[in-house]
C-alpha cells in the first residue's frame, strides 16, 4: 500500500478516474461554467497520464514535462476565451444554461 | 518490500495516499455540488492534489506551475465569471434530478473503467536508458532549442486568446 507512488499503474488509474469525473460532469452539468470546470478535470487527467509515462517510460524525461506545460498554457487560453464567450452569452440571453441557448441565426 | 510506517519511504507513501484522497474528494466536489462556486473550490482542491502527484513524479517545477496557473489563475478567473453571470440556482437544482444524472454516471463510469482497464492490463516497455535527468536545467535547454518553435507558437496563441477575449466581451456590451 505504501509503495503505490513508485508504480506506473497508480498514476494511470488516477488519470482515468479524473477523466471519468470530467466526462460525468460534462454530461450532467446544465450550465456552461459547470461544463468548463468539467473540461478542466479532463485536461488534468490527460496531463497526469503524460507525466506518468514521462517519469516511468520515456527515454527523454523533459518531453512530458514540456507537454504538460503546453497543456497548461492551452487550458489557460481556453478558459479565458470560453469565459468571455459565457459573459457575452449572458448579456444577450440573461442565462448561461445550455437548454436556453437554442436560437440559431444564419 | 513494504517499508515500515515511520521510515521516510513509509511517510512518503502516507503523504501520497493523502494526496490521492485530496484529488478524488476535490473531483467529487467539483462535479457533484449544486452551487457553482463550491464546484470551483472543489476544482482548486483537486488541482492542489494533482500538483502533489506531480511532485511525486520527480517534477517540482511542473507542480509549482500547476499551483500558479491552475489554482492561482484559472480557478480565480472562473470564480469571477460566476460572480458576473450567476446562474439561477433554483432552476438548476430542479433540472439536475432525473435521467441526466444516471446517464452521466454511466458515461463517466464506462470511460473511466475502460481507460483504467486498458492501463492496468497494457504491457508497457521500460526504456533502455534515459538520456538526461529531466531537471529544470534540461527543461529550459530543450524549451529554447528543440521546442523553441512550439514555445513561440504558444505565446502567439496566448496573445490571440487575450485579444479575442477582450474583443468578445466588448462585442457583447455594444449589443446591449
Amino acid at each position: 500500500m505504501l509503495t503505490l507512488s513508485t508504480q506506473l499503474n497508480t498514476y494511470l488509474v488516477i488519470g482515468a478516474i479524473l477523466f471519468g469525473f470530467g466526462i460525468f460532469g460534462l454530461v450532467r452539468r446544465p450550465s456552461l461554467i459547470g461544463m468548463l470546470i468539467a473540461v478542466e478535470l479532463v485536461l488534468s487527467g490527460a496531463s497526469i497520464n503524460f507525466m506518468a509515462f514521462n517519469r516511468f517510460l520515456a527515454p527523454d524525461p523533459t518531453v512530458g514535462q514540456i507537454i504538460t506545460l503546453f497543456i497548461m498554457a492551452i487550458a489557460a487560453a481556453e478558459a479565458a476565451i470560453s469565459l468571455s464567450i459565457v459573459i457575452a452569452v449572458y448579456r444577450n440571453y440573461k442565462s448561461i444554461e445550455v437548454e436556453d441557448l437554442v436560437e440559431l441565426k444564419g | 518490500m513494504n517499508p515500515s510506517l515511520f521510515s521516510p519511504e513509509g511517510l512518503a507513501g502516507v503523504i501520497f495516499l493523502i494526496l490521492i484522497c485530496v484529488t478524488m474528494i476535490g473531483a467529487i466536489i467539483a462535479t457533484c455540488t449544486k452551487r457553482l462556486i463550491r464546484s470551483v473550490s472543489g476544482l482548486a482542491v483537486c488541482f492542489v492534489g494533482v500538483a502533489g502527484l506531480y511532485y511525486f513524479l520527480n517534477s517540482p517545477f511542473v507542480a509549482m506551475m500547476e499551483l500558479l496557473i491552475y489554482v492561482g489563475a484559472v480557478c480565480v478567473t472562473i470564480a469571477f465569471a460566476i460572480m458576473l453571470a450567476e446562474p439561477d440556482e433554483a432552476r438548476l437544482a430542479r433540472k439536475l434530478s432525473g435521467l441526466s444524472g444516471g446517464l452521466a454516471a454511466i458515461c463517466g463510469g464506462a470511460v473511466s473503467f475502460a481507460l483504467g482497464y486498458a492501463a492496468v492490463n497494457g504491457h508497457w516497455m521500460a526504456p533502455a536508458a534515459q538520456v538526461n535527468d529531466g531537471s529544470l536545467k534540461m527543461i529550459g535547454q530543450s524549451l529554447l532549442t528543440k521546442y523553441s518553435m512550439v514555445f513561440e507558437l504558444i505565446s502567439i496563441v496566448l496573445l490571440v486568446a487575450i485579444i479575442g477575449s477582450v474583443a468578445l466581451a466588448r462585442a457583447g456590451r455594444r449589443g446591449n
